[in-house]
């Protein structure tokens, strides 16, 4: 992982700035996200977890939902998101609110 | 005719370049725009954009890049994003922020604007006000980004980089984090159109290029998550082409002013090549079967050199355009690839250019010929 990423914490609340969007590539098939410039084709993970981030929910409760979505457990599920997240950051098409 | 079974067609676009006008407060030498510019009267009107921006919805098309010439030139571009945003497009503005009021910037926010991206022609008033050949144009610039931060709209500061500019690029970083942009494009002068034409008053010397490289990827790492950075390296120098596009016709499109649309913006410099245009077609008629978009789709075409080189999906051979501009024919491979028997001609070329003190032949409309009854 980057060394520079920072890291999030469980209770962080991050959300898509202005000018990012998430939404469904019906032409192409499959989610992107939308950002100055650039087009990010999701994967299905990626895209699980960018649907449940509202600005609201915080890191911790996404991953509870995602853990029982997928029946799936927490702690493996809470590394991946928070690399993808902290990555996503980086990139800046993601902010902590 | 030939038919292409339904697995060989192309993917649909993913942008679209919508030169809206011509029309522009500035002059910069190295505009894009093609040496004959297209007059107001016979721009497009608001309901033909509105249609194809529809369109390009359902073609697949997810951003738009809102462009010119200067787009607040046009008055309906309020009623331009407000329909792209209703048929889901992203929209990025593309602006050099001279005559934009706040009160149209906040329209244009509450449309739905997605992105501005504003273009600066130097660091200081001095450089940026003389490339632009328009004075006061960097106080205003400043102004205006300040508003489009204050609007809450993110912001991309794009500078074209040339001789007289170059030895900026510290500067131009450092104003970037000042105005809040969240991006910075560093673009190489690329030689089509008006920056053709001044390409002896623009070509920097190669030590002064390398130089400038470094200094942009030191800068990206140290901005990382503060300020992206993204690069158009100036090819001329270079010992590999570009993927210019990332392929014609592979995923995006231009339309030009008065409806032509094309794979890129210096595709009319091509002879032969026949442009259809929004007015007598569909948007996915033009792209799946003009034979323009066509003509150097894919691999087919390539000459034997690339069609047998690992890089042929890569690069795609280069700039069409650019093989035209350098060798006369544009179905040769880029001539900046070094296996291009004009390779070494066009290092020369740069080496030369790069050392003469041209003049700035500014971008302007010709004087039209006289109206007078014959
Ligand atoms: S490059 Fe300069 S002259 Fe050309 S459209 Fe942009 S601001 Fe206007
Ligand atoms: S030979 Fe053609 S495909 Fe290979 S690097 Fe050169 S331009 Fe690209």
């Amino acid at each position: 992982m980057n060394p520079s990423a920072p890291a999030l914490a469980e209770e962080a609340i991050v959300r898509l700035p202005r000018g990012v969007r998430l939404r469904e590539d019906k032409a192409r098939g499959g989610w992107v996200l939308l950002a100055p410039e650039r087009v990010f084709q999701l994967d299905p993970v990626a895209r699980e977890v960018l649907s449940r981030v509202d600005g609201e929910r915080d890191i911790g409760a996404i991953v509870d939902d995602l853990a029982a979505a997928f029946a799936a457990p927490r702690e493996r599920i809470l590394g991946d998101v928070r690399a993808m997240l902290a990555d996503l950051i980086l990139k800046q098409v993601l902010e902590v609110a | 005719m030939s038919h292409l079974d339904d697995s060989a067609r192309p993917a649909p676009p993913l942008g679209m370049l919508a030169e809206l006008t011509h029309r522009c407060p500035l002059q910069c030498p190295y505009c894009s725009n093609p040496l004959e510019l297209t007059r107001k009267r016979d721009e497009l009107d608001t309901a033909t954009w509105q249609r194809v921006f529809a369109e390009a919805a359902e073609l697949g098309v997810l951003q738009v890049h809102l462009s010119g010439g200067e787009p607040a030139a046009r008055s309906d571009l309020e009623a331009l994003v407000a329909s792209c945003v209703e048929h889901g497009l992203y929209t990025n503005l593309i602006t050099a922020g001279v005559n934009l009021s706040r009160a149209r910037l906040d329209a244009l926010a509450e449309a739905g604007l997605d992105h501005v991206q504003l273009s600066i022609q130097g660091a200081t008033a001095e450089v940026n006000d003389r490339i632009a050949n328009l004075p006061g144009a960097f106080e205003k610039k400043r102004a205006f980004a300040a508003e489009v931060t204050d609007a809450g709209l993110p912001l991309t500061l794009n500078s074209v980089i040339h001789r007289h500019n170059l030895h900026q690029l510290p500067e131009l970083v450092e104003l970037a984090l000042d105005l809040g942009a969240r991006r910075l494009e560093i673009a190489h002068a690329q030689y089509y159109g008006w920056a053709l034409e001044n390409r002896a008053a623009l070509m920097p010397p190669r030590e002064q290029v390398m130089e400038a490289l470094a200094l942009v990827e030191a800068a990206r790492e140290r901005l990382a998550g503060k300020l992206v950075i993204d690069a158009v390296v100036p090819d001329y120098y270079a010992r590999l082409p570009k993927p210019c596009m990332n392929g014609w016709g592979r995923q995006s499109l231009n339309v030009t002013p008065a409806g032509r649309v094309l794979p890129c913006h210096a595709a009319e410099t091509i002879p032969g090549l026949a442009f259809w245009n929004v007015r007598e077609h569909g948007l996915g008629e033009i792209w799946y079967d003009s034979p323009a978009f066509n003509a150097y789709r894919g691999t087919a075409w390539m000459p034997d050199t690339c069609q047998s080189c690992e890089r042929r999906e890569i690069d795609w051979g280069g700039c069409r355009c650019q093989a035209l501009a350098l060798t006369g024919d544009a179905s040769q491979m880029d001539p900046v690839c070094e296996r291009s028997p004009y390779h070494d001609e066009v290092q020369t070329l740069a080496i030369v250019d790069a050392s003469r003190d041209a003049e700035f032949r500014y971008r302007r409309f010709a004087r039209e010929a006289s109206g007078g009854k014959s």
